[in-house]
């Protein structure tokens, strides 16, 4: 990802070819090497090494989760509306579940829907924008107006209105209609640069020498843009935790299932900062703040590496 | 004047689509909000006309006529603002409710949008050009983790701490209960109070958005060479900033506008749900948690138009700010 972007752009399929070879020549498939090498330097940019950090705690608490948790998330085995004690740090739901155990629990769910509805809003981002970039005329018009038009309608009370309709309380309904609604950004701004690399010259001298346009689009061109592809994923995992969570407290979301909209909502429901509970509300909370926070520092760090103007000194 | 126009035209077929958008919506959903709707209604102890039945059945899809037929009756029914009969308010027509509720939106998400701009953008500017400085990393910081507060959270948070345990503000609503809403400067001051909480929640969390898209331009911009000339010259780095710099990096943050408006106006759903505002945003909020189709429907469509005149107001306001624009013309 990042040396191909820092290497000038007519060179740039020059080192894309090259990481192959070489990572075959070590033994290592090519791809974890490039997954390597990208991560080594978004590790020397601080902002992106503190959101990394963090984003890996997370990882392992939600891996972790039936280690870490002291309780069952679902069980019902407490007094309801209990306070922070010894046994339960945040209390107890009116159900009489622990709070605690439910924060380490709901870190999947969260992490699921932010990874997984991140990718698929970039998967539509990238296809619609490479397709956009490189098919100018009456194909780039209608999807240049379909992503405009979908950057001006408010994102959240669409998804509220889809969420609402659609009836079902799965989680994977609001990864739907997180990925439907979060794509328009990335799939502009990789229009844009996918339309700039079209008329360079190694793209040009590509195009002459008989490559397919399906080799052109995907091994000249896209991996000059990975780093803004990685933006536009970080940038809709974001979005993804954020609606999620909204959803979710709204009541859009199953009650079921273990997550911190819900917790929110279930705080909600029973009225806990009036009764004293605010740790249910703050808890939670602070998990998505740090979550969401991880993802914007590590794209901090994705940033500098498409704009050297924006690097730390 | 070319570019207005296209401006015009592009706002006109934005608006169809929209609307268009607001028709197929219910029509693509499996099961049948119409039915929904009725029994609801019915549930309810609503009494239903013919005349209610048959707008619901228009704005939410009739199984019995064509497309076309629908799609007509549809077009016509937004003219004459006929949205049909909400549950959750069954002794006003739709039109009549979100009409209450519009100017409570409009003045909190209007005076919040300027105000974060301001601020955000000012902010932005000092940290892009004392960039790799401490006070450019706190602000960095700082926006980074407000611009993550998810809005309906950081409601909550200030309504216990400043409404429930200190009692420095209002706990819910948009003016007290009992009192009517007026002109008077009594109710004004009033709903201003009323207002603070809520302003200052959708503020905090959308200053982030203008805070770096202004901090990354000014840092893009002064790289810039008449930058650099205007140092060579000794001129007075507040001038360079504020008048060479910030002048141009403003630009590309405008065009930024309509992506930051619609965080305000999707956090003010939740946020005015939280503090029970009378705006839109609380009206979404009831009819999502009664399911109430037509009052939902109508809403939608009435937030998505006055995002569409919003931008479109910035647009032509675009004219006046970028003299390439209006010499292209």
């Amino acid at each position: 990802m990042t040396i191909i972007t820092a290497v000038p752009p007519p060179e740039a399929p020059g080192a894309a070819a090259a990481a192959v070879p070489g990572g075959t020549a070590r033994g290592v498939p090519g791809p974890v090497r490039f997954v390597g090498r990208a991560l080594r330097t978004l590790w020397s940019n601080g902002k992106a090494r503190t959101g990394m950090i963090v984003l890996g705690l997370i990882i392992v608490v939600a891996v972790f989760a039936p280690l870490l948790a002291p309780h069952s998330p679902t069980a019902a085995t407490f007094a309801p509306y209990k306070g922070p004690s010894g046994t339960n740090l945040l209390g107890t739901t009116g159900n009489g579940q622990d709070v605690f155990s439910q924060l380490i629990y709901g870190s999947r769910i969260s992490l699921i829907v932010g990874l997984v509805a991140g990718g698929a809003a970039t998967f539509v981002a990238v296809t619609l924008g490479l397709i956009a970039g490189y098919r100018p005329g009456p194909v780039d018009e209608v999807l240049g107006f379909i992503t405009s038009l979908a950057l001006v309608i408010p994102g959240i009370p669409l998804m509220i209105i889809l969420a609402a309709y659609l009836q079902s309380r799965s989680v994977w309904t609001i990864v739907l209609v997180v990925a439907f609604t979060s794509w328009a950004t990335g799939a502009r701004v990789i229009r844009s640069q996918t339309s700039t690399l079209r008329t360079r010259e190694f793209v040009t001298s590509a195009v002459f020498s008989g490559e397919r346009m399906l080799r052109v689009v995907f091994r000249e061109i896209l991996p000059n843009m990975t780093s803004l592809v990685a933006a536009s994923f970080f940038a809709a995992a974001t979005a993804a935790v954020l609606a999620e969570a909204s959803l979710e407290f709204l009541g859009l979301g199953n009650p079921a299932t273990v997550s911190w909209g819900t917790i929110l909502y279930a705080a909600e429901q029973q009225n806990a900062l009036l009764t004293g509970q605010w740790l249910m509300v703050l808890a939670p909370g602070l998990a998505i703040v740090l979550l969401m926070v991880s993802f914007t520092l590590i794209n901090f760090g994705v940033d500098a590496l498409s704009n050297p103007r924006l690097r730390e000194k | 004047m070319r570019y207005v126009m296209s401006k015009v035209g592009l706002f006109i077929v934005t608006l169809w689509a929209a609307i268009t958008l607001n028709f197929l919506l219910p029509r693509l959903m499996p099961g049948s909000p119409v039915d929904a709707a009725l029994g609801k209604l019915a549930s309810a102890g609503v009494p239903i006309t013919n005349a209610e039945r048959n707008a619901i059945e228009v704005q939410l899809g009739v199984p019995h006529a064509s497309v076309f037929t629908q799609y007509a009756d549809y077009l016509r029914n937004i003219v004459t603002l006929r949205f049909g009969t909400s549950y959750s308010y069954p002794t006003q027509t739709v039109a009549q409710t979100i009409g209450k509720a519009l100017p409570w939106t409009l003045v909190l998400v209007g005076v919040t949008t300027i105000v974060a701009f301001v601020v955000g953008t000012l902010l932005g500017v000092y940290a892009g050009w004392h960039r790799g400085r401490a006070s450019d990393a706190s602000i960095t910081v700082g926006a980074t983790f407000f611009g993550a507060f998810p809005p309906f959270w950081l409601g909550l948070l200030l309504l216990y701490v400043a409404a429930f345990k200190y009692g420095w503000f209002p706990i819910k609503g948009g003016y007290s209960p009992g009192a009517s809403p007026s002109w008077s400067p009594s109710f004004l001051s009033d709903a201003l109070q009323h207002s603070v909480l809520p302003a200052l929640t959708l503020g905090i969390t959308t200053l982030s958005g203008w805070v770096f898209g202004m901090r990354n331009n000014m840092i893009n911009t002064l790289g810039e060479d008449y930058v650099t000339f205007a140092e060579a010259n000794g001129l007075r780095s507040r001038t360079i900033a504020l008048l060479y710099a910030a002048r141009n990096a403003l630009l590309p943050n405008v065009t930024a506008f309509g992506l930051i408006l619609g965080a305000v106006v999707g956090g003010s759903v939740l946020v005015e749900g939280v503090f029970s505002y009378p705006g839109v945003g609380g009206l979404l909020f009831t009819a999502v948690t009664n399911h109430d189709f037509p009052l939902m429907q109508a809403l939608f469509l009435v937030i998505t138009l006055s995002m569409l005149v919003a931008i479109f107001i910035v647009e032509l306001f675009y004219v006046r700010l970028d003299p390439r624009v209006r010499s292209a013309s």
